[in-house]
C-alpha cells in the first residue's frame, strides 16, 4: 500500500496558510472562516481514511504493523552520510494524525464564534493553519533532522499564535517567553541529533529504532564520563523534549502562555504541540529501552513523576482558571512521560508505552474540551479569575454539563476515557516501580481534587451577581464541546493495546482490579473533598490555607521558579554582564561618535578627541591580541 | 605567449572593461539624464555576473601566481551576485546623492577596483599577488567609507578605516616575511613543502591570520567595525560586511587548508580560542544596540564566529559547509542591510525605535526584514537554518561538541535581539510610524533576489551537493 498521499494532510492547511496571509486584507473575516475550517476537515477526513486503512486494510503484516517510509534523497551531506525527507507511517504516527486533526478542527470551528469581530481574524485563522501544518509535519516526519526543522517550525507558529493578542504587553512578553525557554532547551536536542548523526551515520527513525540494528547493538563502543556517547545524546534529545513538554524545570513559559487567546491554549497547550516531547521519546522508544539497559529512560521516568506531582501540587492554589489547566496539563504530561519511562517492550510488557499514547489521546481530547469550555465561561463572564464566577450552572448548561464529563475523565472516574489510560499507565508503573506508582496514585487524588475545585468555583460555589447576565455561548462554540465530550466518553473503550504496542505486535488487556480499585477510590475521595470545601460558599478552604500556611504560599507562588529565573537572567545576565558591556560599548566605543551632527559646538573637540585616540586603542587592542595568541601558542609548542 | 592564456583572468579583464567603460560613458551621458549612469553601470554588472558562470579552465599563469579552479571561480560568482545585488539596493541613493555630484563613477571605479582586488587576492598563488589584492581590496573602501563628505561621521568613518586597515595589512606583511624568512619562498606550493611547526614559523603564521581576521572582523580585531559601519553610507557598510567578508573567509579557508595544514595541530587550538571569544563579544554587544547598523556590525561579527566552526575542521566538509554558510549569509545579511537601507533613504532613520509599527505601514518591508533576521538566527525553514545547521554538523563531526554547544547558546543569545527588532516591527505601537513609502524598481528586485535566495537556498539541495563536490579540490 503506498501511503504517499498522506503528504497532502500538512499541505492543505500550508496552502491556507499561505492563502490568508497574502490575501489577508482582501479575504472577507467571514469567508477566511470556512476556507480555514474547511482545509481542515478535508485533512482530517484523510487522517480517518488513511487510519482506516492501515489499521484494518493493509498496515497488518504477519500480525505486526509495518513500518512504511516514504523518502526521497534529500541531500547527500558527506560521502557517508545522506539527509532524506519523507513520510513515516506507523501506529503512533497514525494515531496523533487523528489527535492533531480532529482538535485543531474541533478549533478551528469553535474561534469561528470566539474570535469573531476581532481585529486580524483572518490573521488569526492563517496561523492556525500554519501551525496544523507544521504539527502535521513534525508527526509524519521521517528522520531526526526533519522532525527537527518542523519543531522548531511548531515553535515559531505557536510564538505567533501566543503572541497574537499583541496590544497585551503580557502576551508579548510570554510569547517571547515561550520561544526562548523552548529555544534553550532545543539546544540540547540539537546537539543530541548531531551526535546521533555522526555516532550511527544515520538520521532516518527507522534505521535508528530497529532492535537488531547497529545504532542499538553498537551503543557500547563510544563512551564519555561513564556514559555511552548514545544515552549523552538520548538525555539530550530529552531535554529538547522536555522544554516542549514542560517537564520540570522547563516548564515555566506554560502557565505564561495562558495569555494568548483561550482557542490557542486548547490546540497547542493541552492536545498537540505540547505532547510533541512525549511524541519525540515514543518516537524513539526503542533507542531509550535498549540503549545502556535503558539509562535514559530512567531519567524521563523520574522527571516525568516529578513533575507531575509539582504541578498537581501548584495546580491546587491557582485562581486564574487556565492556569489551573496549565499546570494540570504539565501534571498530565508528567503522567505520559513517566508511562513511557517505565515501559517494557516486548508484549505485555509494554504496557507503560501503550498506556501512555493512550492517555496522550484520551487527555488530549478531555483537556481541549477544558480548554474550550473555559473558553466559553471567560467569553460570558470576561474575566479569567475564579473570584468573578459562580453559579454558573444556571446560566450555561451545555458548557456545565461538558466541563464536567472532562473533569469527572481527567479525575479517572470509571466509565469514561481517562479512567482506562490512567488505569494502563497505573499498572505499567504498579509492575515496575512501586515509588512512581505511589507518586501517580497521590497525584490522581491531586488531580480529582483541583479539577474538582475548579468545576465547583465555576459552576457552583457563590452566588455571583452579574452585571449582565451571562447566556451559553453560540452554536460554533458548543458544538466543539459537544464533539469532544462524547470522544471523552466513549473513546475509553477503544482497545489501544490491539493497535499500538512498543514491539507493534498488539496485545490484550485486562483490568488490574486491585490498582483500578485504588485508583478509583482515591479519585472519588479527591471529589468528596472538593465538594465539601467548594460545593458551597464556606471559609473551610480558607482555613486549611491558613493552617498550611507558608506551605501554601508557596505553591501558590509556583515555588517562586519564575523568580529563580528571573534572577538568573535579569540580574546576572542582563544586568551584569549586559548592562556593562553595554556601557562599555556606550562609554568607550562609542564615546566618540556621540553628538556628532547635532551638537556642532562640541563636535570639534569630539573630533579633537578622537585623532588623539581611539583608532590608537583599538591598534593597542590589535597588536596585544596578535602577541598574546602569538605567545601563547608558541608557548605551548615549546611545551 | 599564448593569449587565449588570459581568458584564465575573464573576470578581472572584464571587470576592469566594465569599469573604462563606465569612464568613458560619463562623457557622453546627457547633463539632464546623469542618472543613467546607474543603469549602465547595473546593466554592464548584470552582464558581468552572467557572463562569469560559463565554464573556465583550471590552471594557472605568471609561473603560479594567479591560479584559477573551479572552486575559485564559483568563489568569485558568489562575490558578484553580491555586489550585482547591492549595485541594485544602492541604485537609488547613487541616483539622487552620488552621480548629481558628478561622483558616479568615483563611486564605480572604488567600488569595482576592491573587487578587482578582492579577485586577486582569492586567485594568488603566491604571497606577492596575495598582498597585492589584499591592498587592492581595501584601500579603496576606506575612500568609499569617506564617500558622503558632507558627514563628518563618514569621513571618521574612513579615516578609521585606513588607519586600521593599513595596520592589520602591515602586520599581516611581517608575518608573510617570516614565513618567507623560513622557508624561502613565497610561492604557496613550494611553502607547502618545507613547512614546519618552528617558532618563527608560527608566529609568522599568526602575524598573517591577524591580517586577515581584521577583515572577517574575528575578535580582537574586531573594534574597528561598529564604528566605520555606522559612519559609512550604507551601501558600504553593507559592502563590508558582506562581500570583504566573504571574499577574506575564503581565502583564509584555502590558505589554512593548504599551505598552512601542516600546522593544524597549532592553529585549531586558536580557532578554537577565537571561535568562542568571537561568537559571545559579538552576541553580547548586539544585544543592546540601538542604532541598526551598530547592530548589523555586531550581528555580523557573531556570524563570522560561527564560520570558524567551519574553518576548525580542516576537511571537505568544513569546506563546503562555510561555502555555503556564506552563500546563505551573504544574501540574508544584504536583505537586511537593503531594508535598512531603503529605510534610512525614504526617512533619514536608522534606529531602532524608529522600526515601531513599521508592519502596519510598510508590511512587505517588515516581511523582508523578518525573513532576513530569521534567516541570521538559523530558524528553519528558511536558508540560515540549513547553513548554521551544517556549520554545526561539521563540527560535531570532529568531537567539537562544546564548542556547538556554545555556539548554540550563542544562537539562542541572538535570536533574543533579532527578536527584538521584529517586536519592534510587528508588535510595538508607535504614535508616528515611518510612513508608507514605495520603492524603485531597483530596490524591490534587489529585496526579491534575496527573498528568493532566503527562501530556497536551504530547500534546494543540489546546490549544497554542488558546493560538496567542488570541495573536494583541497584533498
Amino acid at each position: 500500500m503506498n501511503f504517499t498521499y498522506i503528504i497532502l494532510i500538512p499541505l492543505i492547511p500550508f496552502v491556507v496558510f499561505l492563502l490568508l496571509g497574502i490575501y489577508n486584507k482582501k479575504i472577507k473575516p467571514a469567508v477566511s472562516g470556512y476556507i480555514g475550517v474547511t482545509g481542515l476537515s478535508t485533512s482530517t477526513l484523510l487522517s480517518f481514511y488513511t487510519a482506516y486503512q492501515y489499521f484494518f486494510v493493509h498496515g497488518k503484516v504477519n500480525g505486526v504493523y509495518q513500518t512504511l517510509v516514504h523518502k526521497t534523497t534529500w541531500m547527500n551531506f558527506t560521502d557517508t552520510l545522506a539527509i532524506d525527507m519523507g513520510v513515516l507511517v506507523d501506529p503512533i504516527s497514525i494515531m496523533m494524525l487523528i489527535v492533531v486533526s480532529i482538535i485543531s478542527l474541533m478549533v478551528h470551528i469553535y474561534s469561528r464564534g470566539y474570535m469573531k469581530g476581532d481585529e486580524g481574524y483572518t490573521r488569526f485563522f492563517a496561523f492556525l493553519s500554519l501551525f496544523s501544518f507544521s504539527m502535521f509535519g513534525l508527526v509524519l516526519a521521517a528522520n531526526l533532522f526533519q522532525i527537527y526543522i518542523f519543531w522548531e517550525l511548531v515553535g515559531v507558529s505557536s510564538y505567533l499564535l501566543i503572541g497574537y493578542y499583541y496590544t497585551k504587553n503580557s502576551a508579548v512578553a510570554a510569547a517571547k517567553k515561550a520561544f526562548i525557554v523552548t529555544r534553550f532547551a532545543d539546544l540540547g536536542f540539537l546537539i543530541g541529533i548531531l551526535m546521533v548523526g555522526y555516532y550511527t551515520g544515520t538520521f532516518d527513525f527507522e534505521t535508528l529504532n530497529n532492535p537488531e540494528g547497529s545504532a542499538i547493538l553498537n551503543w557500547a563502543s563510544t563512551s564519555f564520563m561513564g556514559l555511552s556517547v548514545i544515552t549523552w545524546a538520548l538525555i539530550l534529545i530529552f531535554i529538547g523534549g522536555a522544554g516542549k513538554s514542560a517537564m520540570f524545570p522547563l516548564h515555566i513559559w506554560l502557565p505564561d502562555a495562558m495569555e494568548g487567546p483561550t482557542p490557542v491554549s486548547a490546540l497547542i497547550h493541552a492536545a498537540t504541540m505540547v505532547v510533541a516531547g512525549v511524541y519525540l521519546v515514543a518516537r524513539l522508544f526503542p533507542m531509550y529501552y535498549f540503549v545502556e539497559d535503558g539509562f535514559a529512560l530512567n531519567i524521563v521516568a523520574y522527571v516525568g513523576a516529578f513533575s507531575s506531582l509539582f504541578a498537581a501540587i501548584i495546580a491546587i492554589t491557582q485562581t486564574d482558571i487556565k492556569r489551573v489547566l496549565a499546570f494540570s496539563t504539565m501534571s498530565q504530561l508528567g503522567y505520559m512521560m513517566l508511562a513511557l519511562g517505565v515501559s517494557g517492550y516486548d508484549g505485555h510488557e509494554g504496557v507503560g508505552y501503550m498506556a501512555s499514547m493512550f492517555h496522550l489521546f484520551t487527555h488530549a481530547m478531555f483537556k481541549a474540551l477544558l480548554f474550550l469550555g473555559a473558553g466559553s465561561v471567560i467569553h460570558a463572564v470576561h474575566s479569567n479569575y475564579l473570584k468573578d464566577m459562580g453559579g454558573l450552572r444556571k446560566y450555561m448548561p451545555i458548557t456545565n454539563a461538558t466541563f464536567l464529563i472532562a473533569a469527572l475523565a481527567i479525575s479517572g472516574v470509571f466509565p469514561l476515557s481517562g479512567f482506562w489510560s490512567k488505569d494502563e499507565i497505573l499498572v505499567a508503573a504498579f509492575e515496575h516501580n512501586k515509588l512512581i506508582y505511589g507518586v501517580g496514585v497521590f497525584v490522581a487524588g491531586l488531580t480529582a481534587f483541583y479539577m474538582f475545585r475548579l468545576y465547583f468555583g465555576i459552576f457552583w460555589g457563590k452566588n455571583t451577581q452579574y452585571k449582565h447576565a451571562p447566556h451559553e455561548s453560540p452554536l460554533s462554540m458548543t458544538f466543539p464541546l459537544i464533539v469532544l465530550a462524547l470522544i471523552t466518553v466513549f473513546s475509553g473503550f477503544i482497545p489501544f493495546s490491539e493497535f499500538i504496542s512498543a514491539d507493534k505486535i498488539g496485545f490484550e488487556t485486562h483490568i488490574n482490579y486491585p490498582v483500578a480499585l485504588l485508583s478509583s477510590f482515591v479519585a472519588v475521595s479527591g471529589i468528596v473533598l472538593a465538594t465539601i470545601f467548594y460545593k458551597k460558599e464556606n471559609d473551610l478552604s480558607d482555613k486549611f490555607a491558613k493552617a498550611f500556611g507558608p506551605l501554601y504560599k508557596w505553591a501558590r507562588d509556583k515555588f517562586y521558579f519564575d523568580e529563580i529565573y528571573m534572577f538568573v537572567t535579569k540580574k546576572i545576565l542582563f544586568n551584569s554582564v549586559a548592562e556593562n558591556i553595554a556601557k562599555f560599548d556606550k562609554k568607550i566605543v562609542d564615546g566618540t561618535m556621540e553628538g556628532i551632527g547635532n551638537k556642532t559646538v562640541v563636535v570639534s573637540e569630539k573630533i579633537k578627541r578622537m585623532q588623539s585616540g581611539k583608532v590608537q586603542d583599538y591598534a593597542f587592542a590589535f597588536i596585544a591580541g596578535v602577541v598574546i595568541i602569538a605567545l601563547v601558542f608558541i608557548y605551548m609548542l615549546g611545551n | 605567449m599564448n593569449f587565449s592564456n588570459f581568458l584564465l583572468m575573464r573576470h578581472e579583464i572584464l571587470l576592469l572593461a566594465i569599469t573604462l567603460l563606465l569612464l568613458v560613458g560619463e562623457i557622453f551621458i546627457h547633463k539632464n539624464k546623469k542618472g543613467s549612469l546607474v543603469h549602465l553601470a547595473i546593466f554592464l554588472f548584470g552582464i558581468h555576473t552572467a557572463v562569469g558562470f560559463l565554464q573556465i579552465e583550471e590552471s594557472s599563469l605568471f609561473g603560479g601566481m594567479f591560479r584559477t579552479n573551479n572552486m575559485i571561480h564559483f568563489f568569485k560568482n558568489v562575490l558578484n551576485i553580491g555586489v550585482f545585488i547591492l549595485l541594485l539596493q544602492s541604485a537609488e541613493w547613487l541616483q539622487e546623492k552620488i552621480v548629481n555630484q558628478d561622483r558616479g563613477t568615483e563611486f564605480f571605479i572604488l567600488l569595482f577596483s576592491s573587487l578587482l582586488g578582492m579577485y586577486f587576492m582569492i586567485s594568488s598563488g603566491d604571497f606577492l599577488m596575495f598582498y597585492i589584492g589584499l591592498e587592492l581590496s581595501t584601500l579603496p573602501v576606506a575612500a568609499l567609507a569617506a564617500f558622503e563628505t558632507s558627514k563628518r561621521i563618514s569621513s571618521e568613518s574612513g579615516i578609521k578605516l585606513i588607519l586600521s586597515a593599513a595596520l592589520a595589512s602591515g602586520v599581516s606583511l611581517f608575518g608573510i616575511s617570516m614565513l618567507y624568512a623560513t622557508s624561502g619562498s613565497i610561492y604557496f606550493n613550494e611553502i607547502v613543502e618545507v613547512i614546519s611547526a618552528s617558532n618563527l614559523t608560527v608566529l609568522g603564521f599568526f602575524l598573517f591570520f591577524a591580517g586577515l581576521a581584521f577583515k572577517i572582523s574575528l575578535v580582537p580585531f574586531h573594534f574597528w567595525t561598529a564604528d566605520v559601519y555606522e559612519g559609512a553610507p550604507i551601501s558600504v557598510a553593507s559592502y563590508l560586511s558582506v562581500i570583504s567578508k566573504g571574499a577574506a573567509v575564503f581565502i583564509l579557508m584555502i590558505l589554512m587548508f593548504t599551505i598552512f595544514k601542516p600546522l593544524m595541530h597549532v592553529w585549531e587550538n586558536m580557532v578554537y580560542v577565537v571561535a568562542i571569544a568571537t561568537m559571545f563579544i559579538g552576541n553580547l554587544f548586539a544585544l543592546r544596540q540601538q542604532n541598526m547598523k551598530r547592530f548589523l556590525a555586531f550581528s555580523s561579527i557573531a556570524q563570522a564566529g560561527f564560520i570558524l566552526l567551519g574553518l576548525i575542521t580542516g576537511t571537505q566538509l568544513g569546506v563546503a559547509t562555510i561555502v555555503y554558510f556564506v552563500l546563505i549569509y551573504i544574501f540574508s545579511n544584504l536583505a537586511a542591510f537593503g531594508v535598512v537601507q531603503a529605510i534610512s533613504l525614504k526617512t533619514g532613520k536608522e534606529n531602532m525605535d524608529d522600526y515601531n509599527g513599521l508592519y502596519r505601514t510598510n508590511p512587505n518591508l517588515s516581511l523582508v526584514m523578518m525573513l532576513a533576521l530569521f534567516s541570521l538566527a538559523g530558524i528553519p525553514p528558511v536558508a540560515g537554518f540549513f547553513g548554521k545547521f551544517f556549520l554545526f554538523t561539521a563540527a560535531a563531526s570532529k568531537g567539537y561538541y562544546l564548542l556547538v554547544f556554545l555556539a548554540v547558546v550563542n544562537v539562542t543569545i541572538s535570536l533574543y535581539y533579532y527578536l527584538l527588532v521584529i517586536r519592534a516591527m510587528f508588535i510595538r505601537k508607535n504614535e508616528n510610524p515611518i510612513p508608507f513609502f514605495k520603492n524603485k524598481l531597483y530596490m524591490r528586485l534587489g529585496l526579491l533576489i534575496t527573498v528568493v535566495g532566503i527562501l530556497v537556498l536551504g530547500l534546494y539541495s543540489p546546490l549544497y551537493d554542488y558546493i560538496y563536490e567542488l570541495s573536494s579540490f583541497l584533498n
